[in-house]
């Protein structure tokens, strides 16, 4: 066996297995909503958070949310409050908390949770419509809620 | 929860006058809630009023609604011999027109079997039973072809579908459904089309997620749709499992949701984007 073909599954392995040192979506602990520590351990990438909230397949919070620091993005939608100078009115612990089941902040919210692997009433397979075949994942990996709230502590005006 | 932005939009304000064959038809297109909904709301809405302007002109004239088509097509299938020994609709029926008043008050419930019935069940009955014929697709051509011919008999009829007697346990059902948050958005039908109902969830502008309409021509989509499709690319976006069309759950659904619809009128086939 090649080496590149050793790389491609070890690869392939890491989409689906925890990495090592992460908090996985059932162990993480909310404190009136927040989350204290990064799901990851480590710093997010505020860019890479940019290009998650913008993908329908991904966060997709501009389906709801105005944010008016990516005017790139278009159509966005008017569901729920916009997100500028959100690093002002929550702190980091919070907006993780927020981003990874804004539920726990707000009751019943409309807010999809998406660190969260448990719970729901016919989950599918993310858009295909048909049940799925392997434990679900979380919609947002922990790297990616990471990336995201690098991104919304950037949002200070 | 504070209203975001300037583009929250309500229904269009307009009025559907259709230019048919046989003259100018007014649709109800707005109208009272009725008494199931009058906690929630006070009025209800056709789809027809949240669409684009070049969209809800496509409705005004026959000639330029491209589900007409499909209209035309059945009428051939109507009258074709297409039965085991050579029956047809038109032989047992005479004209399309024999349909009246159907589509308003679909679905319902079978008085003599007990079964809740749409159009389409009633339609692969005679396909079945009285042609000799293997069922026809529930979501296939000749099926929404024919449920298109019999929906425009009924066109500009006030819905009126009974949800007491021998409805109620369906309409309950469905009523369940619509309020269940399935799927890992954890999303209702009621999250988007009552609550959020006017607003923009990125490009789309929510109606009130009305049947009245269907089938529509869904220019995306280049064809036309049955409710129970629609559901279920609804219930696919919010990532769930879906159910398929005619299981009891969307039959059910779709008599709750048309109840939600009594007193909007039939559109026999809408345009929708
Ligand atoms: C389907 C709709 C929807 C999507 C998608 C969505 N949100 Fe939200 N969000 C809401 C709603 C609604 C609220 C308001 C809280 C409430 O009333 O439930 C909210 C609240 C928030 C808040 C608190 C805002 C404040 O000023 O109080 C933050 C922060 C937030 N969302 C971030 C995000 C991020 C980041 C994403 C994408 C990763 C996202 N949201 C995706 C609907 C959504
Ligand atoms: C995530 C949001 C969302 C959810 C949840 C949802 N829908 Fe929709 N629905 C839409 C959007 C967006 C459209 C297209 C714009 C419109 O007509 O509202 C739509 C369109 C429709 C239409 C077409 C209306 C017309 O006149 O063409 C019907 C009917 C409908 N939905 C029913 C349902 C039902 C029943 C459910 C629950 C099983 C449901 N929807 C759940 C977003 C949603
Ligand atoms: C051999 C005779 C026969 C043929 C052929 C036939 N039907 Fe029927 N159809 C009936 C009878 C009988 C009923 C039941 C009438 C009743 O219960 O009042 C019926 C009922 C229906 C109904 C329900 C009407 C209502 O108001 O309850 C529909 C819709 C229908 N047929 C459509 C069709 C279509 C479409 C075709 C052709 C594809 C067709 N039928 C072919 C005899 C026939």
């Amino acid at each position: 066996m090649t080496r590149q073909f050793w790389m491609a599954a070890v690869a392939a392995l890491c989409l689906t297995t925890p990495v090592l040192g992460e908090t996985t979506p059932t162990a993480v602990a909310y404190t009136d909503g927040a989350i204290e520590t990064s799901l990851t351990g480590g710093p997010g990438d505020a860019a890479a958070g940019k290009t998650v909230m913008t993908t329908a397949s991904l966060g997709n919070c501009v389906a709801c949310h105005q944010i008016g620091t990516i005017p790139e993005a278009d159509f966005q939608g008017d569901i729920a409050p916009p997100l500028d100078g959100v690093a002002g009115r929550y702190t980091e612990a919070e907006l993780r908390g927020l981003v990874a089941n804004a539920k726990m902040t707000f009751e019943g919210s409309f807010m999809p949770a998406f660190y969260k692997t448990e719970g729901f009433i016919r989950p599918g397979a993310a858009y295909s419509g048909k049940a799925p075949t392997e434990a679900l994942p979380p919609i947002l990996t922990a790297q990616q809620v990471e990336d995201v709230v690098a991104y919304l502590m950037t949002m200070t005006e | 929860l504070a209203l975001a932005g300037p583009a929250f939009a309500d229904p269009v304000e307009d009025s559907l006058s259709i230019d048919t064959d046989d003259g100018t038809l007014d649709i109800v297109t707005t109208t009272a809630a009725p008494p199931h909904l009058s906690d929630t709301m006070d009025t209800i809405y056709s789809g027809w009023h949240f669409r684009e302007t070049e969209t809800r002109d496509l409705q005004r004239d026959d000639f330029d609604n491209p589900g007409m088509v499909y209209v035309d097509r059945a009428l051939d299938s109507w009258n074709k011999a297409q039965g085991a020994k050579g029956e047809s609709c038109a032989g047992c029926h005479e004209g399309p027109e024999s349909m009246k008043g159907l589509r308003a008050v679909t679905p319902r419930v079978d008085p003599d079997s007990g079964a809740l019935m749409t159009v389409e069940n009633y339609v692969n009955e005679c396909v079945t039973d009285r042609m000799g014929l293997e069922p026809w697709g529930m979501t296939g051509d000749k099926m929404k072809d024919m449920l298109a011919l019999i929906s425009m008999q009924s066109r500009g009829e006030p819905v009126n579908v009974a949800i007491d007697g021998a409805a109620a346990p369906f309409w309950e059902q469905g009523k369940e459904i619509y309020y269940t948050r399935f799927g890992q958005l954890e999303m209702s039908c009621a999250n988007c089309h009552e609550d959020n109902q006017g607003r923009y969830i990125r490009a789309d502008h929510l109606s009130q997620g009305q049947v009245n309409g269907f089938p529509v021509y869904r220019l995306k989509d280049a064809g036309i749709l049955s409710a129970q499709q629609r559901f279920v690319g609804c219930v696919r976006d919010t990532r769930a499992e879906t159910f398929k069309p005619d299981s009891a759950e969307f039959k059910a659904l779709e008599l709750y949701v048309a109840s939600r619809g009594n007193g909007l009128a039939v559109e026999g086939v809408s345009v929708r984007h």
